[in-house]
C-alpha cells in the first residue's frame, strides 16, 4: 500500500429498526448518494467490492445504478472481521489501474429480517453440520462466542462491568449529540448500564452489545489524482492492512496459549504504523469496531495508545471523550449510532477529516479506523 | 456415499464414549479442532489418539438465549485438556464452576445429540 487512493464519496440511508423496504433499494440509495457526493456520475464507477454476508448482488446493483462497464469486483471474507479490508483491496485496485473509482457498499435489514444477534436456525445441538464444536455447547451468537474470548483478558487486568459501562456511557454521550445516531438525544447513565440484564454472564450486559440496524452505507474509493480534482477535502488512505497470524481462528479464537495477548492485532498495528510512517501520538481521532464493549480497552492497548491493562484507565479518565487525548467513536460507534457492520465508523472518520462531523474534533487531520484483523489510516491532505 | 469429513472420526468416537484427537504421524503432536494437515509440521499423515478426558477449566461463561426466557442456560467452559489441547464444552455440575477447577469428561445427551460434557472432580 503506497497511499495512492482516497475516499472521495460517502452515502447512507436513514438508520432504522424496521426499514419496510428491500435491502437492495437501500444499497442503491446509499450508493447513488456516495457517487453524487464524490462529484461523479455512475459511468465513472468501474469497480465494486463488498464483504461476505451481503445479499446485494453486484450485477443487480450495477443495473440499478446504470454502471455501463464494470471492470473489477471482489469480496473480502469473514463478514465484519474484514469489513475495512474492502478499502485495502479497493485502494490496491485503483493504485494498480484495475479500476478508477471503486464502489464499496453494505446494506441489510439486520434488525427486521436476519438478525445477527439471534441463534441461527441451524444452530441447535441436533444439527451439528457446521461449527459443531461450538454451537451444540451454547456458543450460538456473536455475544456468546466473543464473550468467552474476552473473559480471560477482563480477568487478567481486573476490568469490571462498570469499566465497560464507562465506555458505553461515553459512546451514548457522543450519540446523544449526533442527529444521525439511533440514540440521538438519549444519553445513558452508568447506573442504567449496570441495571442492564446479562446477555453473557459475567461478561456482557445488553448495553455492552452493538445494536441491530436496518440501513445501508456506501463509499467511493478513487485513484488519488482523480480525488485531487474534487472540490472536497481529500481524504487519503495512507495505509490499509489486514492480518491473520497462524494459529488464530475466525470468531472461535480459543486456541492460542495466552488468550489475554492480542498478537494478531498488535502485529497489524505495527504494520500500519510502519506503512504510514505515523505513530499513535499523531492520531487525532480513532474508531474501533466495537461489536462489544470489551474490544475498546483491548484495542486502545493493541494499537499502542496505552500499555496492556491500562485501557480501562484511559476510558475512565475521559481520554477517549470530548477533548480527550484520543477521541474514540465520536459518532457513538456501533453501540450508539448504528451497526452497519462497522461501516458507519468509516463514514464518521471521513466526516471528521472533512470537518463536517456532528461531534467535530477541532482540526482533525488523521483518523485511525480499526478492527481486530483489519485497519486503516486516513489523512486529510 | 457422502464424502467423509475431517471431523467424522471425532463424533464416531463420541458415540463410543471416547474423546479423541488427531495425532501427527511425523511430529507426534495432537491437534484440535480437526484439520487435514498438522499445523505444527504440515504432515498430512495422522492417527486417531484417545484422550484421557482430564483437564482444568481455563475460562467460562453462562450462555442464555439472547431474547427468550431460557430455562436451561448453559455453563460453557473452555477446558485445558491434559494433552495440551483446548476444548469447548459444558459443565454438568455448574454449581461447582471455578477457573482452574479439575474436570473429567462425561458423555451425555443434549437435544437428542450425544456430546462430550465435563464434570468437576474432587481429587484428580
Amino acid at each position: 500500500m503506497t497511499g495512492q487512493a482516497a475516499i472521495t464519496g460517502i452515502g447512507q440511508t436513514e438508520f432504522t429498526k424496521a426499514s419496510g423496504r428491500t435491502v437492495l433499494s437501500q444499497c442503491v440509495e446509499a450508493s447513488t448518494k456516495a457517487i453524487r457526493d464524490a462529484g461523479l456520475e455512475p459511468a465513472d464507477i468501474d469497480g465494486i467490492i463488498t464483504y461476505t454476508f451481503d445479499t446485494n448482488d453486484e450485477i443487480a446493483v450495477q443495473r440499478s445504478l446504470r454502471i455501463p462497464e464494470l471492470r473489477w469486483t471482489s469480496r473480502t471474507p469473514f463478514g465484519g472481521e474484514l469489513s475495512y479490508a474492502t478499502f485495502q483491496l479497493a485502494a490496491a485496485a485503483v493504485a494498480s489501474g484495475a479500476a478508477n473509482h471503486v464502489l464499496i457498499y453494505r446494506a441489510f435489514n439486520e434488525r427486521s429480517e436476519a438478525r445477527f444477534g439471534q441463534p441461527n436456525a441451524n444452530a441447535q445441538a441436533a444439527d451439528l453440520e457446521q461449527r459443531e464444536f461450538y454451537r451444540g455447547f451454547g456458543l450460538n451468537t456473536p455475544a456468546q462466542v466473543y464473550g468467552l474470548w474476552y473473559r480471560p483478558y477482563l480477568d487478567r487486568y481486573g476490568v469490571t462491568s462498570a469499566d465497560l459501562g464507562a465506555y458505553v456511557v461515553q459512546a451514548r454521550d457522543y450519540a446523544a449529540t449526533n442527529p444521525l445516531a439511533w440514540f440521538h438525544n438519549r444519553p445513558l447513565t452508568l447506573e442504567e448500564h449496570q441495571a442492564s440484564r446479562w446477555i453473557v454472564e459475567p461478561v456482557l450486559r445488553k448495553l455492552d452489545c452493538c445494536m441491530e440496524t436496518d440501513g445501508g452505507i456506501a463509499f467511493i474509493v478513487s485513484f488519488l489524482s482523480h480525488a485531487r480534482a474534487s472540490t472536497r477535502p481529500v481524504v487519503r488512505i495512507l495505509a490499509a492492512e489486514q492480518l491473520w497470524l497462524h494459529g488464530s481462528e475466525v470468531m472461535y479464537n480459543y486456541y492460542q496459549p495466552d488468550l489475554t495477548a492480542q498478537a494478531s492485532t498488535e502485529r497489524l498495528a505495527a504494520n500500519l504504523w510502519r506503512a504510514s510512517g505515523l505513530s499513535p501520538a499523531e492520531i487525532d481521532v480513532m474508531t474501533i469496531y466495537e461489536n462489544f464493549s470489551p474490544i475498546v480497552p483491548m484495542s486502545l492497548e493493541a494499537y499502542g495508545f496505552c500499555k496492556p491493562g491500562e485501557g480501562r484507565e484511559l476510558i475512565n479518565s475521559g481520554g477517549i471523550g470530548r477533548g480527550g487525548v484520543i477521541p474514540v467513536n465520536t459518532n457513538g460507534g456501533l453501540l450508539g449510532e448504528a451497526y452497519i457492520h462497522g461501516l458507519n465508523n468509516v463514514t464518521e472518520a471521513v466526516r471528521q477529516l472533512r470537518g463536517s462531523a456532528a461531534n467535530q474534533v477541532a482540526g482533525a487531520r488523521t483518523a485511525l479506523v480499526t478492527g481486530r484483523h483489519c485497519a486503516m489510516l486516513l489523512a486529510r491532505e | 456415499m457422502p464424502a467423509k469429513r475431517d471431523q467424522d472420526f471425532f463424533w464416531e468416537a463420541v458415540d463410543r464414549s471416547e474423546l479423541t484427537a488427531q495425532q501427527c504421524s511425523d511430529c507426534e503432536k495432537r491437534r484440535h479442532p480437526p484439520a487435514p494437515a498438522c499445523p505444527h509440521c504440515g504432515s498430512q499423515h495422522f492417527t486417531i489418539s484417545r484422550l484421557s478426558g482430564s483437564g482444568t477449566i481455563h475460562s467460562w461463561i453462562i450462555s442464555c438465549h439472547p431474547t427468550l426466557p431460557d430455562p436451561n442456560p448453559k455453563t460453557v467452559i473452555l477446558v485445558d485438556l491434559a494433552e495440551g489441547l483446548r476444548f469447548i464444552s459444558n459443565l454438568i455440575d455448574a454449581e461447582n464452576i471455578r477457573i482452574g477447577a479439575p474436570v473429567t469428561v462425561e458423555f451425555g445427551e443434549v437435544n437428542g445429540r450425544r456430546l462430550p460434557l465435563f464434570r468437576t472432580v474432587k481429587n484428580p
